[in-house]
């Protein structure tokens, strides 16, 4: 019975070391599901030292947030089979009593969450669920020092105001609080390792830098381990000593973060590695064949004027889009960069008119935009609820040209299927339905719905924020092929800064409602001049471990108000 | 801190909304009941009256008035009370008065008022049976998913779901009291008059009522339960090593119970209105044997007066079970 | 079970003549007189004539008016919940697409229509209406009338989260107008859930028309009905439990079938179970 392990390289070579805090040998994992059994973990082994950092990154489907769960044995009783062998801190978690393994859970391993709003009990104060969690391990402390614990660890993890925050309950908390709380309430339990499973994928790139340096700092100051589950290979790089590549519940590859990053051995390493969009890289420009594009200098299509949005009434109003103006020529991509509640969603809903400007006006070719035109056009976020699921996708592309009623019914589904095949789609597939496909396909099809009017112009919506990397490159490349045959005019909305330089002639970046630095993208990424875009950049992970270093002791000593201030 | 005062303010709009309610409420039952069918004075005044006699119980009634008019009476005498002649003498009907009883000239809330004891002491009765029975049936079967105890509990919650009312009452009947003669056919004792015999005879109607309502709240509160165990926030304190007894008890529970607290405040209030047909069944001269004796006898001032006393009960408590609602979870006040 | 059933309604007066009695003949000679009327012979009086015995007091045949009873009941509940859900869909609609004024206005009523006992108000209704309107067509107009809030309530919040999902918006730069948009993108979304919410409000339907009759207000005798069977039962349980038990079964079996079959429904339509039965049913109809 001796697995077949992928040839690793240096933490396979390394002598192992008398005592590993973590020994997962040969686990498979199989979820039954009605007919057919889904093996989400196959045969993997890995080893943690303890204080030792590992990084487990993956694609979506990789298996790597079953591994998270099976190192708490979090799969018990929920049906799911497991083989082979997870020692943590020397318990075997298969095999452990109740009673071991209720100690092992945070007491051995603390686990931090994703979502930290629905992972904390939404009806009690936050500093009563820390002070419970600590009790369970600590059955002889009283509950007046419990409380005192709960504050301190909140306090440790920068909550300001600790002692009256901890009587707050979740919904009063920020996303980033939130995960704080989260990592406090681990902390307050003295584990020997920390397992976070994305822990950061649902905050902001500002707050998603401070989490991270929180959890380094807190492991120079333990001495914990980490073993750190994420999708994004930035987030790795700069957080932990050893990293292990996943792919359909297998090992790939694993090794020094350093090495693995730098000298990839695997293809698939390597493919994803080429995929990740880099912020430092400069655009390769797009030889466009239509349209001579420029920088800014081509012809106005559309232009923002002093736009404002304002939801709710009377008390409750709040300004999403704050006096925006800004200009589109034809031909080129104008991206748009924002943290959550900058307004850029709310912007591109009113260049395209879903939304009604609540004052100010958007032009298209110099007249006064009074509704929804053909000629603008809009790809959505979710792949999931932008297709109608009752509907097949050749219908959904043809939806466009049935409701303009010009052309007959074959004519109809001829240009369709042709739409599909234009976006990389088997035209056959016409009569499928959206559940069939994956998520990049589903917006090929969004994409190709987009097309089927004929727009000049095409705002996208955080188009690949929901898609793998290895998929948000190849419909990021779709879109710049599609704007340099058809000459289409691109307004490309993200929160990911690299997707943005990526794939953008000029950026605009938004906060608040407004718009704090706007320039051709080269210029605002190599030399920003507002503070808000220098903490922005700044705070995006990059994939050299070095770098990552450097860039963290430079968020530390530099001006860290600024970004204090930043990610409020 | 700052939670208390839209907490009192949110309890005040509802309670504002509520009385809005009634008010197009008991206009809305006025004009259909007095004004849409037939000629309320023939009614009143029997089938045998000759048309001058009809005329004379019009002009008594205020019937000749125009319907705003009549409509106006109507809420003065709700909150002002008003004056009846009936023939020579005068009957005064003091302040909620709903009008007089067209079989007997008795007054509607004086009927009203006699009929409420039998329908409280079964509402509450059979509130506490669904309470202890349901809930906790749909506790353990939420827990011991899975296993054959969930089986059990769901084939009995099923049935219970599809057993009307009457069918269980009259089985128990005639188990309990026709073959086992454990229990002698129940006969309504007033609680004033002898507390014993009020329980022994009210036994089998509260545990009818109760069982009926249990299988309800069983499914609600199980499904209520599962729903909160699914939630990350359970995962996290599991996660944590918190036993599974704690993580019920301290963070489920919380998530759970609120929605059958509200659905209890409810049901209270539609049964104070009377359970129509357990009353019936078991003979108990509360609410909903009055209703029924009166649209028997086409008696409308009693119907009218029935309906909105119910329906004041039901707005009431729904008023009351969103306040609940809002206090046991915090974010619906501030959403 | 169900499709029995349903079967043995429709087929009534075939089966009805095959037994060789009907629902509304008297036959005296078949009940004791001296014990106020109990039936003759064991069990209720079951004999070759008469399959399940009689009925107390009038010795007319329980087995024709079991069956009849089947008829009307199913008739009654099939109707009122066809009239829930038509009214329910509208409101709910309008409600949801309608302007801020209307959706108060429309969620405040039926707010009030789903708080409201609807056993009270459909008891005080009936005493409103002249005696000679046929009475299943009445309890159809009650019930529906009366129990549409569950319904719209659905259908607003179904609509109301469909309408911000991303398809209606695209729908929209696509060219469809509003009632486009409605047919073509809300509808057929909306089918699942409005079906699922039909197929809970049939048994209580059931329910309801026989607790209506029990009460003796809803189908008038000498038109039979189950609930109206049980209600006379009260004062024979002792002297004919069959006459008891009969009607009892048919109702408790016939509700826990619907239930039954209301939870199947409920599974089979849920999203996340739907996307492996839609791949056959759905493409048929797209060709043609």
């Amino acid at each position: 019975m001796t697995p077949e392990q992928p040839t690793g390289s240096a933490a396979e070579a390394d002598p192992a070391p008398a005592e590993s805090l973590i020994d997962v040998q040969g686990l498979t994992v199989d979820f039954p599901t009605g007919e057919e059994t889904v093996r989400a973990v196959d045969d993997l082994s890995f080893r943690l030292t303890a204080g030792q950092a590992l990084g487990i990154v993956g694609e979506s489907g990789s298996g790597k947030s079953t591994v998270a769960a099976a190192l708490l044995g979090l799969h018990r009783g929920t049906g799911a089979r497991l083989t082979g062998t997870v020692r943590v801190g020397g318990i075997d978690v298969g095999t452990a009593s109740v009673r071991e393994l209720h100690r092992l859970r945070g007491g051995t391993a603390a686990m931090v969450f994703q979502d930290p709003l629905s992972s904390l009990d939404p009806y009690m104060a936050i500093g009563d669920q820390i002070a419970e969690v600590h009790r369970t391990h600590a059955p002889h402390v009283s509950r007046r020092s419990a409380r005192e614990r709960a504050v301190a660890v909140l306090d440790r993890v920068g909550i300001p105001d600790a002692a009256r925050r901890s009587r707050s309950r979740p919904h009063e908390f920020s996303g980033g609080m939130r995960q704080r709380a989260l990592i406090a309430m681990a902390l307050a339990c003295d584990p020997r390792v920390l397992v976070a499973d994305e822990p950061t994928t649902a905050l902001d790139v500002t707050v998603q830098a401070q989490i991270l340096d929180l959890l380094h700092d807190l492991r120079t100051e333990t001495g914990m381990g980490l073993v750190l589950v994420s999708h994004d290979l930035g987030v790795v790089a700069g957080s932990v000593e050893d990293m292990l590549v996943m792919r359909g519940g297998r090992a790939v590859e694993r090794g020094p973060v350093g090495t693995v990053l730098s000298a990839p051995q695997r293809p698939y390493t390597r493919e994803l590695l080429a995929a990740v969009p880099r912020v430092e890289t400069r655009r390769v420009p797009v030889a466009s064949t239509a349209v001579p594009s420029s920088a800014s200098g081509g012809d106005v299509l559309l232009e923002a004027v002093e736009v404002r949005r304002e939801f709710g009434r009377r008390k409750d109003r709040t300004v999403a889009v704050d006096g925006v103006s800004l200009t589109v020529a034809q031909g080129e991509t104008l991206g748009v960069v924002g943290e959550s509640g900058s307004g850029k969603t709310t912007l591109g809903r009113m260049l395209v008119r879903l939304l009604e400007p609540s004052g100010g006006s958007v032009r298209y070719g110099g007249r006064e935009l009074t509704g929804i035109h053909s000629d603008l056009q809009m790809v959505f976020q979710d792949p999931v609820s932008s297709l109608n699921p009752r509907r097949s996708i050749g219908e959904s592309v043809a939806d466009p040209l049935r409701a303009a009623g010009t052309l007959t019914d074959a004519e109809i589904t001829r240009r369709a299927r042709e739409l599909l095949e234009r976006v990389g789609l088997d035209p056959r597939w016409y009569h499928r339905y959206p559940h069939e496909f994956s998520g990049g396909q589903r917006q090929r099809v969004g994409i190709a719905r987009a097309l089927a009017p004929g727009p000049k112009l095409v705002v996208c919506d955080e188009p690949v924020s929901a898609l793998d990397v290895t998929t948000q490159a190849q419909v990021l490349d779709l879109l710049a092929e599609l704007q340099r045959d058809l000459g289409l005019a691109l307004v490309l909305i993200a929160h990911d800064l690299a997707v943005v330089r990526h794939a953008s002639d000029r950026v605009v970046v938004m906060r608040q409602g407004t718009v704090v630095e706007e320039g051709p993208a080269d210029t605002v990424y190599d030399a920003p001049q507002n503070p808000y875009t220098k903490a922005l950049l700044a705070a995006v992970p990059v994939l050299d471990p070095a770098e990552a270093a450097l860039r963290r002791a430079a968020r530390r000593s530099a001006d860290s108000g600024v970004l204090r201030a930043a990610a409020r | 801190m700052t939670d208390r005062f839209p907490g009192v303010r949110f309890a005040a709009k509802r309670l504002l909304g509520a009385v809005l309610v009634l008010l197009v409420l008991s206009a809305a039952l006025y004009a259909l009941f007095y004004l849409v069918p037939g000629d309320p004075a023939q009614l009143a005044c029997g089938e045998r009256c000759s048309p001058a006699q009809v005329a004379q119980v019009r002009g008594q009634l205020g019937l000749d008035e125009p319907a705003f008019a009549q409509y106006l009476h109507f809420l003065q005498g709700l909150f002002a009370g008003r004056d009846y002649s009936a023939g020579t003498s005068l009957q005064h009907c003091a302040a909620p008065c709903l009008g007089l009883s067209h079989q007997n000239d008795q007054q509607v809330t004086t009927l009203i008022l006699a009929g409420l004891p039998a329908t409280a002491s079964l509402a509450f009765g059979a509130m506490v049976v669904w309470l202890a029975l349901g809930v906790g049936t749909g506790l353990l079967s939420a827990l011991r998913r899975g296993g054959a105890t969930e089986r059990v509990l769901t084939v009995l919650t099923l049935a219970g779901t599809g057993t009307p009312v009457f069918i269980l009452g009259l089985l128990l009947l005639m188990a309990v009291c026709a073959y086992l003669q454990w229990l002698p056919f129940p006969s309504y004792v007033p609680l004033s008059q002898d507390p014993e015999q009020w329980a022994w005879n009210m036994l089998l109607p509260w545990l009818t009522l109760g069982l009926f309502e249990s299988a309800k709240y069983a499914r609600l509160t199980r499904s209520s339960t599962l729903e909160v165990l699914a939630e990350d926030h359970i995962r996290t304190f599991r996660a944590y090593g918190v036993s599974e007894r704690a993580v019920v008890t301290r963070h489920a529970l919380r998530g759970a119970l609120p929605p059958v607290i509200a659905l209890s405040a409810l049901d209270l209030g539609s049964m104070m209105g009377g359970a129509m047909l357990t009353e019936q069944l078991f003979g108990i001269p509360g609410l909903g044997r009055l209703l029924i004796e009166s649209v028997r006898s086409v008696d409308l001032p009693v119907v009218v007066g029935v309906v909105l006393v119910i329906g004041t009960a039901v707005v009431l408590a729904n008023a009351l079970a969103d306040v609940l609602y809002a206090l046991a979870d915090r974010r619906v006040v501030l959403s | 079970m169900l499709s029995a059933l349903v079967l043995v309604a429709l087929a009534a007066p075939l089966l009805t003549a095959l037994s060789g009695q009907d629902s509304y003949t008297y036959h005296d000679e078949l009940v004791d007189s001296a014990s106020g009327g109990a039936p003759k012979g064991s069990f209720g009086g079951v004999s070759g004539e008469h399959w399940l015995g009689i009925e107390p007091g009038t010795g007319r045949d329980l087995f024709a008016r079991l069956v009849y009873g089947a008829r009307v009941s199913l008739l009654v509940a099939a109707g009122a919940t066809l009239l829930q859900v038509v009214i329910g869909v509208s409101v709910g609609l309008a409600a949801a697409l309608g302007s801020r004024w209307a959706d108060q206005v429309l969620s405040r009523v039926t707010d009030v229509m789903v708080a409201l006992p609807m056993l009270v108000l459909a008891i005080a209704l009936t005493t409103v209406v002249p005696d000679d309107f046929p009475r299943p067509l009445l309890l159809i107009l009650v019930m529906g009338i009366l129990n549409w809030g569950g319904t719209s309530r659905v259908v607003r919040a179904q609509t109301l989260t469909l309408r911000r999902l991303d398809f209606v918006a695209a729908a929209r730069l696509g060219g469809s107008g509003p009632l486009r948009v409605v047919r073509r993108e809300l509808l057929p979304s909306l089918a699942a859930p409005v079906i699922t919410y039909a197929s809970i409000l049939l048994p209580s339907n059931i329910v309801l028309e026989a607790s209506l009759s029990f009460l003796g207000i809803g189908v008038k005798p000498p038109t039979p009905s189950w609930g109206q069977m049980l209600s006379t039962a009260t004062t024979w349980f002792r002297a004919d439990p069959m006459y008891v038990l009969l009607p009892s079964v048919l109702l408790f079996a016939t509700v826990l079938a619907f239930t039954v079959l209301g939870d199947a429904v409920r599974t089979a339509l849920d999203p996340r179970e739907a996307s492996r039965l839609r791949v056959g049913t759905r493409k048929e109809k797209t060709r043609d």
